[in-house]
């Protein structure tokens, strides 16, 4: 019988074995991703045990603290919000049974004053609890009042400021707001509340067609890949016939010989249409992409709560590529099925204005630890470069028509020149907007100083009755006034 | 070194580690260090050196190495359940005099341990009927759709951690007296080696009585390790491998009847195999468990530093954590290197088990040796396998470690059963042990 012992030894070894190996798979191997699933409430609740540290705006405004509530193994903190809805977004909120999202929820390491295991374990050595750092954002407290007020004056909508060089997400407001304090209680009726969906970040997820402000980009692809330069004469009649369906320019009026300044000042759809085709798909969506469209915007923001712009076919639920069928005339006049985020025409904007460099825009400036000393900071780094210097000097010109002469001349600052560019889409019969047929989506993006550019704005208005010139136009230059005056 | 010597040596580090986690817990909870756990450092060392004493005078040569073990687990179990409740802990320490009292009362009565296979039909029903006794009107007690426990006034225990042992015994004695014939008698069927007929009867009591149990008390952790103990008995038995896979086939077959019939039996598997489809109820206490041991990582929070209800309130986070799913908390607080050496402790055990059993010259002795350690390890593997999800989650105790007298108790009388088999076996292999115990030590 000693051998069957032996052997039943063996399989005992074995069974243990197993144990061992599924506890090592739970505790480590899948640790991570057991952290992350929605039933598990334990990082959370741990996380309630750490005093979590501030948000700040860029002048010191306090946008999010955690307050404690009980004592000894009850002790806990709640997080408040003292701004109230004036940061709901981007800021997002922090609780334990309803979760995070936004900024609060990218920088959750950070503000719960995440380290490495190796550094956790010294903490416990050294008898330190765990302590949140304060995040220090670039947001611009009174732009942001001033465009979260704009635009609940307007209608839904939103504006995204964008400083050009480094990147630094200035304003980032999207109406309408909600009080991050109110979650707790009521945030089913937040989230079931279709027409208004406050919870939706219009700045980063609102999917918006983008009308003529998107000229800007197919006369960024025609300059920078040499198909046009600004003095080639396009000939663009009051009507073109496009696909069966007639392209028309505004009061159907024709431009012959126009070049690109006289057609991005008075936004001439058919000369645009016309610059498309030529561009070819290829060429356009190559410059699409160089400006960030199909992928995710590289903000600090989770990635499940940024749209990604592009021709978006609504059947088969995904963005189109270069290969697929698309109405060209229409896509380099921002029509089509193209659509963007507020987000993603403020990088197009702040491109232009950083002599054609993207800067990855951030909302985070720096962390601060619980001693006060700054532990990290944000070094502004570039996520392309879609055009030329020249390229973006030559845009600037014709940007700066518009605002002067043209289509955008609301949104002029005495005193400081203007680039800019503004939109207008149709979106007759749209559920968003209750199905009314006269409902336009307004935009303006642009740029001030033209010259020497402080600070790159979109600003978009839904279901308005009204032209970007109308309700977007004095958004933005409510919005680059406060900022440029706050310099 | 003697055994004994070696016994107490041992003990000296499992009395420190205990003082040493009962000051981890004080300093975490009141963040000071208190005496107190001195004091239960004190407490606990006595006890052991009391038993130590008893051992020494009764069973010399007894393994020295089971009882320090045994006593390891003890310290993981009090120190968890003082940082759970130390109400809790009160209960468990005084189970644990009461186990040792029990543990000396077996090695005293049952110093000839062959009586009990004169009484083994009678050891057999006593077995089955503290099996079926939840069932009955009165004194039976349903806990979370399982019929494991039994209360009689105000004496409550769980009569499935005892009768595991009347069945082990039954089982050794019975294969010991049938294992020629179950051997020679075996005919190739169908190039299958099946037992004799004759003898095929008792074979199929006792999967029934694992079926029985399936379905009368719906606990399919205590059938499991009743059924894997018989097979292990059976195959150390006969050396046949075939009438493992035969019975281990008609388990399946009966467990997956039992499953889609037995409503209790079937969500126990539905849970297992899909956790998430109601993670807030059914699924609950398997995707706590396993949330908890992915908290503790490598090295674990800390004792009582990992969270066992909702901060604030009296919600449970890890449902029934000084029982079922302690191994969870091990995990969650001493991370996965100190659950390597629950389970590693738990394997030193079998091993010292297993030794005994190699060592017996009796195939009583031997067979009894191996059935109560296969059936200790099955358990320990049974209830970690089940908050780990290797297999349905069932409500059977961690030796030693849970919070539970019948479990206790019960596990010190299997300990003092290995250590009459031990002291036996080793008195036999030494004839005299004024020459054996300078020359044959250390064998």
């Amino acid at each position: 019988m000693n051998r069957q012992i032996v052997k039943l030894f063996g399989l005992v070894v074995v069974l243990f074995a197993v144990l061992i190996g599924f506890t090592s798979y739970w505790s480590v191997f899948d640790a991570k991703a057991l952290k992350e699933k929605d039933a598990n409430k334990r990082p959370l609740l741990e996380q309630q045990q750490i005093k979590r540290g501030r948000i700040l705006a860029a002048d010191g405004t306090v946008i999010a603290r955690s307050v404690p509530k009980g004592h000894g193994a009850g002790l806990r903190y709640v997080r408040r919000y003292p701004e109230g809805a004036l940061y709901g977004h981007p800021i997002g909120y922090s609780f334990v049974e309803e979760g995070d999202s936004e900024f609060e929820q990218f920088h959750n390491d950070e503000l719960v004053g995440n380290e490495s295991e190796f550094s956790s374990i010294l903490d416990q050595l050294s008898g330190g609890s765990q302590e949140g750092n304060d995040v220090v954002t670039n947001l611009d407290p009174a732009a942001q009042r001033v465009a979260l007020g704009d635009l609940e004056a307007a209608g839904h909508g939103a504006v995204v400021a964008i400083e050009p060089q480094s990147g630094r997400v200035r304003v980032l407001a999207s109406n309408p707001p909600y009080d991050p304090n109110r979650v707790p209680y009521e945030l089913s009726k937040l989230n079931t509340n279709e027409i208004e969906t406050p919870l939706v970040d219009r700045a980063t997820q609102g999917q918006y067609p983008p009308g003529s402000t998107f000229k800007v980009v197919t006369a960024a692809a025609g300059l920078e890949s040499g198909t046009i330069t600004p003095e080639t004469p396009i000939d663009a009649p009051g009507e073109l016939e496009v696909e069966g369906t007639p392209l028309r320019n505004d009061f159907g009026i024709s431009w012959p010989g126009a070049t690109l300044d006289t057609a991005l000042t008075n936004s001439v759809n058919t000369w645009f249409g016309q610059l498309g085709q030529r561009l070819g798909e290829a060429t356009l969506f190559e410059y699409m992409e160089r400006f960030g469209f199909n992928s995710t915007p590289p903000i600090d923001l989770p990635a499940d709560q940024v749209s990604k712009s592009g021709v978006y076919d609504a059947e088969k639920e995904e963005l189109l590529g270069p290969n697929d069928p698309v109405d060209l005339a229409r896509v380099a006049i921002g029509q089509e099925r193209l659509v963007v985020t507020p987000l993603q025409m403020a990088e197009v904007a702040a491109t232009v204005a950083n002599k054609g460099k993207l800067m990855k825009p951030q909302i985070w400036s720096r962390v601060v630890d619980p001693d006060g000393r700054v532990t990290k900071r944000l070094d502004p780094s570039q996520y392309s470069q879609p055009i030329s210097a020249e390229t973006a000097e030559e845009l600037t010109t014709a940007m700066e028509g518009v605002v002067s002469e043209g289509t955008g001349t609301n949104a002029a600052i005495s005193g400081v020149p203007v680039a800019g560019k503004t939109g207008t889409a149709e979106t007759p019969g749209s559920k968003a907007c209750g199905g009314g047929e006269e409902e336009n989506q307004a935009w303006f993006i642009g740029f001030a100083p033209a010259e020497d550019p402080k600070i790159a704005i979109a600003a978009t208005v839904e279901c308005t009755e009204e032209f970007g010139n109308d309700v977007a136009a004095p958004i933005f230059r409510d919005v680059a006034e406060t900022i440029l005056n706050g310099e | 070194m003697s055994a004994r010597n070696r016994e107490l040596m041992a003990l000296v580090p499992v009395a420190l580690l205990l003082t040493a986690g009962f000051a981890a817990v004080f300093a975490q909870e009141n963040s000071r260090l208190d005496n107190v756990s001195l004091v239960y450092g004190a407490y606990f060392f006595a006890l052991c050196l009391a038993t130590h004493v008893y051992l020494r005078v009764r069973l010399p040569r007894a393994d020295p190495y089971l009882f320090p073990l045994a006593a390891l687990l003890m310290t993981f179990g009090l120190v968890m359940i003082y940082r759970i409740d130390p109400t809790l802990a009160r209960d468990q320490a005084n189970w644990f005099v009461l186990g040792l009292v029990l543990f000396a009362l077996t090695i005293q009565f049952l110093r000839d341990y062959d009586v009990l296979e004169r009484y083994r039909y009678t050891i057999a029903v006593a077995g089955l009927l503290l099996l079926l006794a939840p069932r009955l009107p009165g004194i039976g007690q349903q806990v979370n759709g399982a019929y494991l426990g039994v209360k009689i006034g105000p004496l409550a225990f769980q009569p499935a951690e005892f009768s595991k042992i009347c069945l082990v015994v039954f089982l050794a004695s019975y294969l010991r007296e049938h294992r020629e014939v179950l051997i020679v008698g075996a005919r190739r069927v169908l190039g299958v080696t099946l037992p004799p007929l004759k003898h095929f009867g008792p074979m199929l009591v006792v999967w029934g009585a694992s079926m029985f149990m399936l379905v009368v008390i719906r606990d399919l952790g205590s059938s499991l390790m009743f059924f894997a103990a018989f097979l292990a008995l059976l195959y150390v038995a006969t050396g046949r491998f075939s009438f493992v896979v035969i019975g281990m086939a008609m388990f399946l077959v009966g467990a997956w009847f039992f499953a889609s019939t037995v409503p209790h039996v079937h969500d126990r598997v539905e849970i297992w195999l899909n956790p998430y489809a109601h993670p807030h109820k059914s699924g609950y206490q398997i995707l706590q468990s396993i949330f908890a041991q992915a908290d503790g990582g490598l090295f674990g929070k800390g004792f009582a530093q990992g969270l066992i209800t909702v901060p604030g309130t009296n919600d449970a986070l890890l449902p029934a954590a000084q029982t079922d799913t302690i191994y969870s908390l091990i995990v969650n607080e001493l991370g996965l290197f100190g659950a390597c050496a629950v389970v590693l402790t738990y394997l030193l055990i079998a091993a010292r088990g297993f030794k005994i059993a190699l060592l017996a010259a009796d195939g009583f002795s031997k067979l009894l040796a191996t059935g109560l350690t296969a059936v200790f390890a099955i358990q320990a593997f049974v209830i970690v396998g089940g908050v780990t999800r290797v297999i349905p989650l069932t409500g059977v105790t961690l030796p030693f470690i849970s919070y539970g007298g019948s479990s206790i108790v019960a596990n010190f009388v299997l300990l003092a059963l290995l250590l009459l088999i031990s002291d036996r076996a080793r008195r036999e292999s030494e004839p005299s042990e004024r020459l054996g115990g300078f020359a044959l030590e250390g064998r």
